[in-house]
């Protein structure tokens, strides 16, 4: 009698029929801040291949700065990065800076430096905190969001606005930082370290947290290298690329910080590298407070007429100036004939402003070089093969800002 | 022509003297304007020539300017991780056909860049692997960062796509 034959391992496998799955996230998901569009291809779980889509928030912003004076388009780099306003600012004016070939006074640079940690403090908390949040961690986020708020009172109380500052202007500052300043961020600033402490308490150690970022998103010295990718997540590789350091520019190379640095690049040495330089920025604000402290009252702006407003004393009762505050009022500033390009390290990487004047009192071309997009490009690279929740995390440290991003 | 004290423009200049056409380093930025024929060629000496090794293309973007002969600029911005130093890289691209090689063999990060290009001036690169609008949509008609395209312009009303 013969028997049935037997099922073998092969026939099963054949039987079992798989193929690829392609799943669409976004353009608004809930666990992504930032308006972006995934196609991914899924096997399983798995991350087979993925297709990143941007553009959603394009505002058309290099089109829009070509048809104003250079003063007007400063409102609109605020709008660049909503977190880090001031960084924004400050690296379009200092690239028409140097067009114009002007040296800032001292105590503006310091300013400057000052504003520029302080919201590079509010982009980084912002990154944990919708990390935790996207990680399903309510507290830490508000910590972190708690935090925030005091450097957005910090800033309010520097110049008058929270979110969208216009604080530096071609040639110097809106104004000096008033008299209650330095109280208020020596009372602020204790209080802003004991809540990242608070925060990284609740998740450096946190078994979820660590599971969920540890091996997950990483990326090769190498290939960051290749896609240009800068900030953070260059140095969670090891590579200690800092613009602040490596090519100072204001008084940078006046203070005292250290640039931390990770070893595997993956996203838990992301974080570890954002807080660091988080204590870092608060160092470096508290050694600018002691420094315009100690140096006095001082000129913010510098004084050229093609920039800055002449006194108003001199306005009223002289005929030169008033014909200067006329024509920096109708016209704006006459930006000299060339090109010229001009990076900071932004919360994000290098963001690096393009510029090229035809001489008249309206920019020919404004390029910003966005650190958001060109860190997003290596996406795929970074969570190919890895599961679909480790999108998640990869894209909260990557910390795409859509105003940039898009533009 | 000149190398004007640069120690990077004076290698590209003795290594491929018929490929530059101008130099400048005014305000501190090493400049060189090359030909669109050869970028490629160019592009490759920078990146693997050991003193200079160019490993990061940090920006990629044109100018349009209109009304003169050729018609665009390509502009790429080098950074040497390792040296620490920069330059700048310029190509003049003709309106018709506006086409230049794809560096995207050389740095990954020229992929999106010059996607970008592509969507906002419309300038072609030979040999990308994959060149689609990058911000704007598909149905997007013209390229608006052209001087000739007027910022009040409407596009036509899409409807939804599947």
């Amino acid at each position: 009698m013969a028997s049935a034959p037997q099922p073998q391992e092969d026939d099963l496998e054949r039987d079992l029929h798989t193929e690829h799955q392609i799943l669409n996230m976004g353009p608004s998901h809930p666990a992504t801040h930032g308006t972006v569009k995934f196609l991914i291809e899924l096997d399983g779980e798995t991350i087979v291949n993925l297709d990143v889509q941007v553009g959603y928030l394009h505002r058309g912003f290099e089109k829009e700065c070509e048809a104003g004076s250079w003063y007007q388009a400063i409102p609109y780099t605020d709008r660049l990065c909503y977190t880090s306003a001031i960084l924004c600012n400050l690296g379009f004016c200092m690239a028409v800076e140097k067009l114009l070939e002007l040296e800032t006074t001292e105590r503006c640079q310091w300013l400057r430096v000052l504003s520029g940690e302080i919201s590079r403090v509010s982009d980084h908390l912002t990154r944990c905190g919708a990390a935790a949040l996207e990680l399903q961690a309510m507290t830490p986020f508000l910590y972190g969001i708690e935090a925030r708020e005091l450097t957005y009172d910090l800033t309010e109380i520097l110049c008058g606005a929270r979110v969208t500052t216009n604080y530096i202007r071609i040639g110097g500052v809106k104004h000096d930082m008033p008299a209650g300043f330095p109280a208020a961020a020596r009372e602020l600033i204790p209080k802003i370290r004991s809540l990242i402490s608070d925060f990284g308490g609740v998740v450096t150690q946190n078994r979820i947290f660590v599971d969920r970022l540890k091996g997950t998103g990483v990326i090769s010295k190498k290939d960051c290298i290749d896609y240009a990718v800068t900030g953070p997540i260059l140095r969670s590789v090891g590579v200690p690329y800092d613009i602040r350091k490596d090519q100072p520019y204001l008084v940078y190379d006046q203070v005292d910080f250290d640039v931390p640095v990770g070893e595997v690049g993956d996203n838990y040495d992301r974080y570890l590298v954002v807080v660091e330089e988080m204590h870092q920025s608060l160092r470096i604000v508290e050694q600018c407070l002691a420094r315009l402290e100690k140096a006095g009252p001082g000129p913010v702006d510098v004084d050229d007429p093609r920039v800055r407003w002449p006194a108003k004393g001199r306005v009223f009762n002289r005929m030169e100036e008033l014909i200067q505050q006329f024509k920096a009022v109708t016209e704006g500033p006459r930006v000299p004939a060339g090109e010229a390009y001009f990076a900071i390290e932004s919360a994000n990487g290098e963001l690096g402003f393009y510029l090229v004047s035809d001489g008249s009192a309206v920019p020919y071309k404004v390029r910003c070089r966005p650190p958001s997009l060109i860190n997003l490009a290596p996406l795929p690279l970074m969570v190919r093969g890895d599961m679909l929740a480790d999108i998640i995390p990869t894209f909260d440290f990557i910390n795409m800002i859509g105003g940039e991003c898009d533009r | 022509m000149d190398d004007h004290g640069s120690p990077i423009l004076r290698a590209l200049l003795r290594a491929m003297p018929g490929a530059v056409k101008d130099t400048h380093a005014r305000l501190g930025d090493a400049t060189a304007v090359v030909d669109a024929a050869r970028i490629a060629e160019v592009m490759r000496f920078l990146r693997d020539t050991r003193e200079i090794e160019f490993d990061m293309l940090v920006d990629l973007t044109a100018v349009d300017y209109l009304g003169e002969e050729p018609r665009f600029e390509v502009v790429y911005h080098l950074y040497s991780v390792g040296r620490n130093h920069r330059l700048r890289v310029k190509a003049r691209v003709p309106e018709e056909p506006a086409e230049i090689d794809t560096v995207t063999g050389l740095w990954s990060s020229a992929n999106w860049m010059e996607r970008e290009v592509y969507d906002m001036y419309g300038i072609r690169f030979r040999g990308h692997p994959d060149l689609r609008r990058l911000l704007l949509y598909e149905e997007f008609e013209g390229h608006p960062l052209r001087k000739d395209y007027p910022k009040e312009k409407r596009q036509p009303l899409i409807g939804p796509r599947n």
